[in-house]
């Protein structure tokens, strides 16, 4: 799950790291009020949405007047920013942060992630901040300096000191730096995320260390003991389809071909998807249908597929091991005829009750095109969206 | 032989009174597992499935001698789970369950490293030895008793790879699905090793996905310590940038960790690469000549 700027912000005030005075608001009055409250008579203005790239699609401003906040706020609030990380609707903004302007005098770089080589948190530090730091760890990783936290003894005042000196601070700016860097860790650490990234982190004018955006990805798997974070849930950002899969505990995600899969297995779903592309196809969507799958799951699973007005046909790939074939098997033959599919459905059931299910799917009079293996299956699937079957 | 488990290991199973776990139990113990008992924390006493239930971890491996655990209880239990079990003296613990919070990983991990435990898992389908014993969510009739090791980060991508070898009548020495999470308890270099050592597997099946570097560590690894056939299969080559592909931890970020980047450091490093999922049976055949 990901959270907006203005509610990253909230969260690093509340463990002490240093931002900006910042206020955000959903409506042109809101906004208006909001920006005068500041007393100030600069602001930057942000366009609150799930995805980078803001500023380079107009989706950041700074404003010196009340008529060009209004402006920024009319422009924007109800519309769909698109940047270069969004598809080509864009995401809707509905809220937009107002902030106080800060002098920069250098842009730095902080992140904070799961580093799966060594299995611990990792703070990572550049001087290089304000850029896209994926080139510069491609080009320059001599120029990002880590620190792994201990998960046991959590983070050490030395490893700040470690970061401060990499990142050339005076002794002022690494007294600031620790503040941030322990309040980093320990945020992330007790509320579950799975990224922090503040790029920039700059030195102002003045000589203070400030963390000027700010990005975070939370563990959805520990939601359920994260009530606070999990009420800050924007399901507008959300693909809808994908968001009504969650809640079914299906996982989807769209994809832009034109056969619909349906597996059990994050893996075999990829793997199907390898696949159909072999076979000259193009996959519609990734969907796992899970370990527990129900035939109340995998109708449900079928309704999401097909809301996708591009299927042309439907790829079934069960191997079952948990679920049992003949359970996903009598879903399948209750959604089809519940929602009276028109689309050829092809099916290859394998493992777990895998011959019952056979059976059940021969003895139905639907429009179920059944293979004996995945090359087959994928094979059929692709012949059935050019409607060559 | 085989590696981790064989008819003689004595497993326990942790949840063992839940809906999952009895069934999975059953199933277990028709497969030939030497199931000893379980553990349901304020079931102790009661019997179950015919055997024994109790109320801790250190009880149930004082009673029993088991040395091996399967963990079925929900995510939120799971850390507690798993650290009972490793101080209980457990050396192995299989946690089927998916969903656990990645940084109770972190401690587990580290604990389990620093007390000498080996952990499966999370969020995987366990570790069979066909013939002898399961400990997992597979369906064991697929599996044959032979000569190649596998070893998969996912579930239903490790039973096509143990069909493909049955049906060919290849067989298998033992497989290993590691999980799809972030933070695994046991890696493919661990298991390569185990595989490596084992006089009875011939050659070896890695079936890995997009996300992390495990793939590319896996073949520097076999470059230079594995002397048997390897052969791999990646998926996700048709995954998009920045989507979570159901695993935890199966995302391509930053424009590392893409499927094309695995198969490139697994050609270098002599694996042999199958790029369908239908073909990896095939291509054992192709790199054994059998």
């Amino acid at each position: 799950m990901n959270l907006h700027e203005y509610q990253a912000k909230e969260l690093f005030r509340e463990y002490g790291i240093a931002v900006s005075e910042g206020l955000s608001a959903s409506s042109s009055e809101e906004v208006i009020d909001k920006a005068k409250s500041l007393n100030v008579d600069k602001w930057v203005v942000k366009a609150q949405v799930h995805a980078g790239g803001r500023g380079k699609a107009g989706g950041v401003e700074i404003v010196d007047s009340i008529d060009k906040v209004k402006q920024f706020a009319d422009k924007w609030l109800g519309k769909n920013l698109v940047t270069f990380q969004t598809d080509e609707k864009g995401q809707p903004v509905n809220d937009i942060l107002i902030e106080t302007c800060t002098n920069i005098s250098k842009e730095l770089y902080l992140g904070a992630v799961i580093d799966r080589a060594s299995q611990r948190l990792v703070v990572m530090a550049s001087t290089e901040g304000g850029v896209n730091i994926e080139e510069v760890a491609e080009n320059n990783p001599e120029k990002i300096f880590r620190e792994e936290i201990d998960p046991i003894h959590g983070p050490q005042d030395e490893q700040s000191m470690n970061l401060s000196s990499s990142l050339g601070l005076d002794d002022n700016q690494s007294m600031q730096f620790r503040e941030i860097f322990i309040g980093l860790t320990k945020l992330f650490l007790e509320k579950d995320l799975s990224l922090i990234e503040v790029n920039p982190l700059v030195i102002t004018d003045e000589g203070d260390l400030i963390c000027l955006d700010a990005k975070i990805n939370v563990d959805s798997n520990a939601l359920y003991r994260q009530n606070q974070i999990a009420s800050l849930r924007d399901p507008s950002q959300e693909d809808p389809r994908e968001a009504r899969a969650d809640e079914w505990d299906l996982s989807y995600v769209a994809l832009d071909g034109n056969i619909g899969c349906m597996v059990n297995g994050a893996g075999l779903a990829m793997g199907t998807m390898d696949i159909i592309k072999l076979h000259g196809g193009e996959p519609a969507n990734f969907l796992d249908v899970g370990g527990t799958a129900d035939s109340k799951r995998v109708a449900e699973a079928f309704k999401i597929i097909l809301s996708d007005e591009n299927v042309r046909a439907v790829l079934i790939n069960i191997f079952g091991g948990i679920v049992r074939c003949d359970v996903i098997a009598e879903g399948i033959v209750e959604a089809l005829t519940v929602m009276g599919v028109s689309v050829p459905v092809v099916v290859r059931l394998e493992g777990n009750s895998a011959s019952k299910g056979l059976e059940i799917l021969e003895q139905c009079e639907l429009n179920i095109i059944p293979a004996a293996d995945l090359q087959e299956a994928a094979s059929l699937a692709v012949k059935a969206s050019k409607g060559e079957i | 032989m085989s590696i981790l488990i064989d008819k003689n290991t004595k497993v326990i199973c942790q949840g063992f009174t839940g809906g999952q776990a009895t069934q999975h139990c059953i199933q277990c113990i028709d497969y030939g597992t030497n199931l000893v008992g379980g553990v349901t924390p304020g079931k102790g006493g009661q019997i179950h499935l015919d055997l024994p239930v109790f109320n801790s971890v250190k009880e149930a491996v004082n009673e029993t001698g088991a040395s091996a655990s399967i963990i079925f209880v929900p995510a939120r239990f799971c850390k507690e789970s798993i650290l009972e079990a490793a101080e209980a003296g457990i050396t192995l613990i299989v946690c089927i369950t998916e969903g656990i919070p990645t940084i109770d990983m972190l401690e587990v991990k580290v604990v389990c490293d620093s007390l000498g435990v080996r952990l499966i898992g999370p969020n995987c389908p366990g570790i069979i030895t066909p013939g002898e014993s399961k400990m997992g969510i597979m369906p064991g009739e697929i599996h044959l008793p032979g000569r190649v090791g596998i070893i998969s980060r996912s579930g239903t991508l490790t039973y096509e790879a143990v069909k493909q070898t049955s049906d060919l009548g290849f067989g298998q020495t033992s497989c290993v699905g590691i999980g799809g999470d972030p933070i695994p308890g046991t890696n493919f270099i661990d298991v390569l090793q185990l595989f490596e050592n084992d006089k009875s597997t011939e050659a070896i099946v890695l079936v890995g996905e997009i996300g992390g570097t495990a793939e590319e560590s896996a073949a520097e690894f076999i470059q230079s310590n594995v002397s048997k056939p390897v052969v791999s299969y990646i998926a996700g080559v048709t995954a998009p940038k920045g989507k979570r592909m159901g695993h935890a931890g199966a995302i391509i970020a930053g424009g590392k960790g893409t499927a094309e980047d695995k198969f490139a450091a697994l050609e270098k490093a002599g694996v042999f690469t199958v790029k369908s999922p239908a073909e990896i049976g095939k291509g054992i055949a192709e790199v054994t000549g059998w």
